[in-house]
């Protein structure tokens, strides 16, 4: 199928990172069912470090391998290295996604994220609530899918 | 292995149907305007293959009127009986909520036009009755276009009941058969139909080409200008190839219809017996009144196209009706008509059966699908939260 890139193809087919961590130091959980996409992802945090990345996934082809690709982006990395993660670079790693498709990348980054903030919120580590912008997931799709 | 179960969509042209056409590329290539006599064996062709449509449909070759397919056929019957009723004032018509696109699309642009819609809910039967159609006629209703076969779940409608209560009231009856002619016997008089769409490629026809019967005493509405052909009533060159193809495949389908339906059905009963025991997951459409080919699931904590995806890689072609399939927001409406709330929606999976598929293959799909299905559920939150009871089943 031509429908995605060879890159999207083998994420979706051969997914990294699926799974679950227990006791995991952050989770992020993002989108909703009602949308067709949800991504959780699991951060196991040691000196500021990402030493396991997990996700799980209900969503189609490219939503598992935007997870796939970001989790395999922000191993091994930094937090402050994921926190800088964006949505594009997730797009790009993945020789890009169809235009209807774009918010799937938006949630990956969302939910690294959102599984940061966790790990913040649970070891009182201060940041800026601004880095962390509540998404509205229905806005999110009408404006990555236009009139649609 | 290769399975192609997505026949709903459209089918392959059969070796009969193509054989059929290619006479009308190369050799009585002529226009069936022209008066010489290429043109007059093209004309020839063009009438026999109208007789022989009119034939199987039980009506008059001159209430046949070739079009481009369904879409056209729709649209033009529905702007037909818009037209005659807005004459009279009467700017009402009744449909359903599961009509196809070409249908709904058309009573939306109706509607800005003026004209009230009433669509039929199908959500406790996933069907209607013709009770439902009684109810809702009314002294300004100029039309009641209902499908003959749902083309997503599969159920057929009861046609005739609804046919004899529009002729009691005199409001005109027109059915998008699209999805039924060449797969359940159908008599447009028998049945009280007063118009009718029909596509070739939904037989093992070309695609591009198909009819509107409209019967005669109804005066058809343009929808667009030009030449004679077609009484003036849908004037350009006639696709005679694809008029043959469409000919040729029809009277396949009319001649082995018994053998097909006894094949196709047992196929799809074995289908649905077989994923029916996956668990939680349900039937979508008529269980009793249901077209030979359709398999139609909603499968729970899944995603439609990720599993379509995966079932073509293990060489079976499906469709489904989740969102990211229809490229909109929304899962398909057909499947939100039927009650089902979107999380399901999302996760449905279509298998369409022909009289070419095999007992092997639907062993192959019962193989395959089951192990799809618990492979995503695996990797699926929505599924690990329903496990753990943090979200409830929709499904028994
Ligand atoms: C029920 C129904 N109506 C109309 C159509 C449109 O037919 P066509 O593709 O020939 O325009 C289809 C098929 O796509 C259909 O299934």
């Amino acid at each position: 199928m031509a429908l995605y890139s060879e890159k999207v193809m083998d994420h979706f087919m051969n997914p990294r990172n699926v799974g679950s961590i227990e006791n995991a130091s952050g989770v992020g959980e993002v989108g909703n069912a009602k949308c067709g996409d949800i991504m959780k992802i699991y951060l196991q945090i040691e000196n500021d470090i990402i030493v396991d990345v997990k996700f799980e996934t209900f969503g189609c082809g490219s939503a598992i391998a935007s997870s796939s690709m970001a989790t395999e982006m922000i191993l091994g990395k930094s937090i402050h290295e994921a926190m800088a993660l964006t949505n594009k670079a997730v797009a790009e790693a993945l020789d890009g996604l169809p235009a209807h498709k774009m918010h799937c990348s938006v949630l990956a980054e969302e939910a690294i994220k959102n599984a940061l903030k966790d790990y913040f919120d649970k070891n009182h580590i201060p940041y800026d609530p601004a880095d962390f912008p509540e998404l509205d997931h229905d806005e999110l799709h009408e404006a990555v899918h236009g009139e649609d | 292995m290769h399975v192609y179960a997505d026949n709903a969509a459209t089918t392959r042209v059969s070796k009969t149907a193509l054989d059929a056409m290619l006479p009308y590329f190369t050799e009585i290539y002529g226009n069936p305007s022209s008066l010489h006599s290429v043109g007059q064996e093209a004309k020839e062709a063009l009438e026999n293959a109208r007789e022989r449509i009119a034939g199987h449909l039980g009506c008059q070759p001159r209430e046949i009127y070739f079009t481009s397919g369904g879409t056209e056929s729709d649209n033009m019957a529905i702007r037909t009986a818009a037209a005659l009723g807005a004459r009279k004032g009467k700017r009402h018509i009744i449909s359903t909520a599961f009509e196809h696109h070409a249908v709904l699309h058309t009573l939306k642009k109706l509607e800005k036009e003026g004209f009230e819609v009433t669509l039929l809910s199908v959500k406790d039967d996933h069907n209607i009755t013709a009770d439902q159609v009684r109810a809702a006629l009314r002294e300004d209703t100029c039309l009641v276009t209902c499908m003959f076969a749902n083309n997503e779940i599969g159920s057929v409608l009861p046609v005739r009941e609804i046919g004899a209560v529009c002729k009691e009231a005199g409001v005109i009856f027109h059915t998008d058969a699209v999805q039924a002619v060449g797969h359940l016997p159908i008599h447009v008089k028998d049945d009280n139909i007063d118009m009718l769409s029909l596509s070739g490629h939904k037989f093992h026809g070309p695609r591009g080409v198909g009819v509107l019967y409209i019967r005669r005493g109804i005066a058809p509405a343009n929808l667009i200008e030009g030449g004679g052909q077609e009484r003036g009533k849908r004037p350009g060159t006639e696709n005679l190839p694809g008029i043959m193809g469409m000919a040729a495949a029809l009277d396949d389908a009319i001649a082995n219809m018994d053998a097909h339906t006894a094949h196709v059905t047992a196929l799809r009963d074995k289908l649905i017996a077989g994923l029916s025991k996956i668990p939680h997951c349900v039937l979508n459409g008529d269980p009793v009144d249901r077209l030979p080919g359709n398999v139609s699931f909603c499968f729970e904590g899944i995603e439609g196209e990720s599993l379509l995806l995966l079932l073509d890689a293990k060489g079976i072609c499906a469709s489904s009706g989740s969102a990211c399939t229809s490229g909109s927001l929304d899962p398909s409406h057909v499947l939100l008509a039927i009650g089902r709330p979107h999380e399901i929606a999302h996760g449905s999976l279509r298998l369409s059966l022909c009289a070419d598929n095999t007992d092997e293959e639907i062993d192959h799909i019962l193989a395959v699908v089951p192990q799809v299905v618990e492979y995503l559920r695996k990797m699926s939150p929505v599924w690990k939260d329903l496990e753990a009871g943090k979200r409830q089943y929709i499904t028994p």
